[in-house]
């Protein structure tokens, strides 16, 4: 398959980025949780940690096991580069295989989405459509960040794709759905929050003592079912 | 076997050196802001450099220890006095039943780390007793303290290093402002002019008053980037300098999240890292770049003077210094 050659820099000097894109892809966010899985699986001497996002993937270790780097004046952080380049070149992407399709009941209606409105004024279309449009989708887990369990999902139909608001909430409530621009996401907690509130959901997207603490993993396909 | 809060303190965490492995599910390490002074603190007694400490800021409180124990302060100076008595920072002290421990003014650094021979016995979540106060979990019921928490210590062990042991000035770190910070370039390095990179290790910063555990806002001269095209979110690291669409710097700090949108310029080397850490509101840096073997070479280094230290407690205590 014709790829472009991944930029991998470091974060410092305990952790290395490796960007395989700069766009939102189906096959580019294969690649980053594709090379996360690998290096779990198959770690490298001081291996701490894979994180993938969108199109990249941040690699942690801990420099102290490694140092002094081996080899001639080189570091050890281009001692991982050249392990995790070794890595890319052997893995196989595809998501993975507990990737589930998840259905999330959830309410849409001015009290749980107090956005609709706004959503439904700036992109002209009435309410019922916008919810319409909103489930008649279903939505790839990219990525996981920002909060515990939070997954940035997409993409969503460029005529509700809103930026985000310009004076973000102090407090969105625990279970909130909401719209940045053709991304959607779901507030495992209550937290300040900036994204367009369409939908509220009761399903718990963080169990803190779960061996898995979260619902969602990149690769899930999430369906939204009004309740 | 505990310590009890008399008087509620400004911000008083249980925390260790975090919640490491659990970023990809979007759970922060969290733990310290000052590692160095955490790990020479906890070394000091005989403690693993992961033992819970509670990180304390000015005005601290005052606690009331309910049994006998060895413990040390590390890194800020804020006039702690037991039962009215000095106590030095990075001392090994003996508490003896209803002792209090008070601090009186604030004399050097923001963050305090009040450790115990054996350390605290807090709640641990997914292998850490740090405070993660957004999910309420971990240390002390995941939340601050307040008046009347009692804080259990987990062992009864004696500490291996003799009452009245302290720490040399090689780490202890300075608390100087304006302090000059070293830095690698990070993966966005190439975003600023040319004019802005220099503008960066030229400038002198303040450290703003929106600054907290999640992250120390900068205000100075603004930078500018080459274009302002929008970079997807990616993976971020306590110690990670983005430049926001202001022109101003936020340095991402213990409570940071795991990931972040905004071009990441530098990355602050570990090694001064609680240097930074120790500063507030008011506080000036400045910026200087370094090679990332330079910053390995330091950090390895320190990793190093942290090893002796802990062969040198366990052997003075075992009697062959």
């Amino acid at each position: 398959m014709d790829r472009i050659e991944p930029k991998i820099v470091p974060l410092g000097e305990s952790a290395v980025v490796v960007e395989f894109g700069r766009v939102i892809s189906e096959d580019l966010n294969q690649q980053a949780t594709g090379l996360a899985k690998y290096l779990a699986e198959n770690p490298f001497t001081g291996f701490v940690e894979a994180v993938p996002a969108y199109a990249s993937t941040t690699v942690f270790f801990d420099p102290h096991l490694l140092y002094p780097a081996d080899g001639i004046g080189g570091s050890i952080s281009s001692s991982i580069i050249s392990k995790i380049n070794d890595a890319i070149n052997t893995m196989t992407t595809g998501d993975a295989a507990s990737a589930a399709v998840i259905d999330i009941p959830a309410t849409f209606d001015l009290e749980s989405g107090p956005d609709l409105e706004f959503v439904a004024a700036e992109s002209g279309l009435s309410i019922d459509d916008v919810i319409e449009l909103f489930t008649s989708s279903s939505y790839r887990v990219f990525m996981i960040g920002f909060l515990p369990g939070f997954a940035y999902m997409g993409e969503v139909d460029d005529r509700i794709a809103l930026p985000r608001k310009q004076q973000p909430r102090q407090r969105v409530p625990k279970g909130s759905i909401g719209i940045a621009g053709r991304q959607t996401g779901i507030y495992p907690l209550e937290s300040p929050g900036g994204w367009q509130l369409i939908g509220r959901t009761k399903i718990e997207l963080f169990t803190p003592h779960a061996e898995r603490p979260t619902l969602f993993q990149p690769g899930d396909l999430v369906r939204f079912v009004p309740a | 076997m505990s310590i009890v809060v008399i008087k509620e303190g400004m911000l008083s965490t249980v925390q260790d050196l975090g919640r490491v492995g659990y970023r990809r599910f979007g759970i922060n390490p969290g733990g310290v802001m000052d590692r160095t002074s955490t790990k020479v603190v906890n070394y000091l007694l005989g403690n693993d450099a992961d033992a819970a400490v509670i990180e304390l800021h000015f005005p601290a409180g005052s606690f009331q220890f309910e049994k006998e124990c060895v413990f040390a302060i590390g890194g800020a100076d804020l006039g702690a006095e037991l039962d009215n008595k000095k106590v030095e920072t990075f001392t090994a002290a003996r508490a003896t039943h209803g002792s209090i421990l008070k601090f009186r003014q604030r004399r050097d650094g923001n963050r305090a780390y009040l450790a115990v021979a054996g350390g605290f016995d807090c709640e641990r979540w997914l292998g850490s007793a740090s405070t993660n106060m957004r999910a309420e979990l971990g240390g002390f019921h995941g939340r601050r303290l307040r008046a009347s928490d009692r804080i259990e210590f987990a062992a009864s062990a004696e500490s291996r290093s003799a009452v009245g042991t302290a720490i040399g000035p090689s780490l202890r770190h300075s608390f100087a402002s304006p302090a000059t910070i070293r830095v690698t370039a990070g993966p966005e390095f190439d975003v600023l002019t040319a004019v802005c990179e220099q503008r960066l290790f030229e400038s002198t910063y303040e450290i703003s008053r929106h600054s907290d555990r999640m992250g120390f806002r900068l205000s100075g001269e603004p930078l500018f980037r080459l274009n302002d095209s929008e970079m997807l979110s990616s993976g971020v690291t306590f110690g990670t300098v983005q430049l926001l669409p202001d022109g101003q710097m936020i340095v991402l700090m213990a409570d940071h999240q795991t990931t972040g949108g905004y071009p990441r310029i530098v990355t602050v080397a570990s090694v001064d890292l609680p240097v930074l850490a120790q500063m507030a509101a008011g506080d000036r840096v400045s910026f200087k770049l370094i090679t990332i073997e330079e910053a390995e070479r330091e950090s390895c280094e320190l990793e190093r003077s942290f090893a002796f230290l802990r062969f040198g407690v366990r052997n003075r205590s075992a009697g062959v210094l």
